[in-house]
């Protein structure tokens, strides 16, 4: 982690969650809902957001309780909260939001056990205060969704020729299905991977050569 | 699919095992297949262990969802279950310490891990969504873990000999273990259909 003084900015740690240390093409965690439900660019920004608002529900109320938790119950303690968010989500996407409960199924009551969630109630707020932890999930959860719903656009444009359901590539594209199918799912997240992972290569060694 | 005798009872066992698999058709649990493939005698102690805990959780969320059902609380299924799954695991890690310490030297440190493996819970709200009896949920839980473990077996095998190879410095690790997965996948989907 690039935290230089102990009190982390607001901005900081916001941008760190967007970009540095993004968590589908950084950290590489979370990854079953990130190659399950990016059939489309739709499903993605669905569950992006739902991750969101758990995200940001739980590091707040875990930030809040944080010393009155004993530390060998501090796991089981921290699902408890995060699953009484994602049953929350989910109780209120099947009444509100009938079709996207559908279609991302039963990854709605796995985010409780993403490991993004898990790993930021670990590591950030069981150890910073609510206000920052809020901004914390806020960032990360952005993160998430901004990646998730990059995959879920390129997947529904090769696989079907449409983004967000609105034809792009016009009659004549022969739609890839390969890629809105279980392997494309893998392909396209390890392609964007390698690409992401290149281009920060490219941006830290022209950063370097600066410096020095 | 069901289970009344012994041919249905086999193809069930494919069923879960290559077709439904849950890597490389349903994506469920592939945390632990990035982060555990490196080795095979690794992943072969997390397959183990995942293995046997699905079973158990199959086996236990079974009646605690006949509980919840008769009081009415069918909605807090998805808090009981991974409570059941980690007191299990917990459970297991303590048992396995006292009774088996050959087995919990060689699966210990996996233990922890499967309590957010995604897989195990998945498993147990399928069994609930798919109206399974006792006896199918526990193949269910078990032939579904043995397909999870065939994959990361399989994984393993190949990233061990991906680690010599000369592949470009950004795709090295996740992105070439990802397309890999990706070339895996597409070969099971040859099993889609077999099983009805």
């Amino acid at each position: 982690m690039a935290e230089k003084s102990n009190k982390p900015t607001m901005r900081g740690v916001f941008v760190n969650g967007l970009l540095n240390e993004n968590p589908t093409f950084r950290l590489v965690l979370g990854t079953c809902p990130t190659l399950a439900v990016t059939t489309s660019a739709t499903n993605g920004i669905g569950m992006g957001l739902a991750a969101t608002f758990v995200l940001i529900c739980s590091n707040v109320v875990i930030s809040l309780v944080r010393k009155l938790i004993p530390d060998k119950a501090r796991i089981p303690s921290f699902i408890v909260i995060i699953a009484t968010f994602v049953t929350i989500v989910q109780m209120t996407m099947q009444a509100f939001l009938p079709s996207l409960y559908e279609s991302l199924g039963i990854f709605i009551p796995l985010i409780v056990v993403n490991c993004i969630i898990l790993a930021r109630a670990e590591a950030f707020a069981s150890k910073n205060g609510p206000l920052i932890s809020a901004v914390d999930g806020l960032g990360m959860g952005l993160g998430f969704t901004c990646a998730i719903t990059l995959i879920g656009i390129v997947r529904e444009l090769i696989g079907n020729g449409s983004v967000f359901g609105i034809n792009i590539l016009g009659a004549a594209y022969e739609p890839m299905l390969l890629f809105v199918l279980a392997p494309g799912g893998f392909i396209t997240y390890g392609l964007l991977l390698g690409i992401i992972n290149a281009l920060t290569a490219r941006r830290a060694a022209k950063k370097g050569g600066d410096q020095a | 699919m069901r289970i009344v005798d012994f041919t249905s009872f086999l193809l069930f066992m494919v069923y879960c095992v290559f077709v439904n698999n849950f890597i490389f058709s349903r994506f469920l649990g592939c945390c632990p297949f990035l982060g555990v493939s490196s080795k095979v005698e690794t992943a072969t102690g997390m397959g183990l262990a995942v293995t046997f805990v699905m079973g158990l959780a199959s086996f236990f969320t079974y009646f605690v969802n006949m509980l919840l059902m008769a009081l009415g609380l069918e909605y807090l299924q998805t808090i009981a279950f991974i409570l059941v799954i980690a007191a299990l695991v917990q459970f297991v890690e303590m048992f396995m310490k006292k009774s088996m310490p050959a087995l919990y030297s060689a699966l210990g440190i996996y233990l922890p891990l499967i309590t957010t493996n995604c897989a195990v819970l998945a498993v147990t709200l399928l069994n609930v969504q798919n109206n399974y009896n006792l006896f199918e949920s526990v193949c269910n839980g078990v032939f579904g873990a043995l397909g999870f473990m065939l994959a990361i077996v399989l994984m393993a095998g190949v990233r061990e000999r991906l680690e010599t190879s000369d592949i470009p410095k950004s795709f090295k690790g996740f992105p070439s273990s990802l397309v890999i997965a990706g070339l895996l996948s597409i070969a099971f989907m040859g099993f889609q259909g077999m099983v009805k």
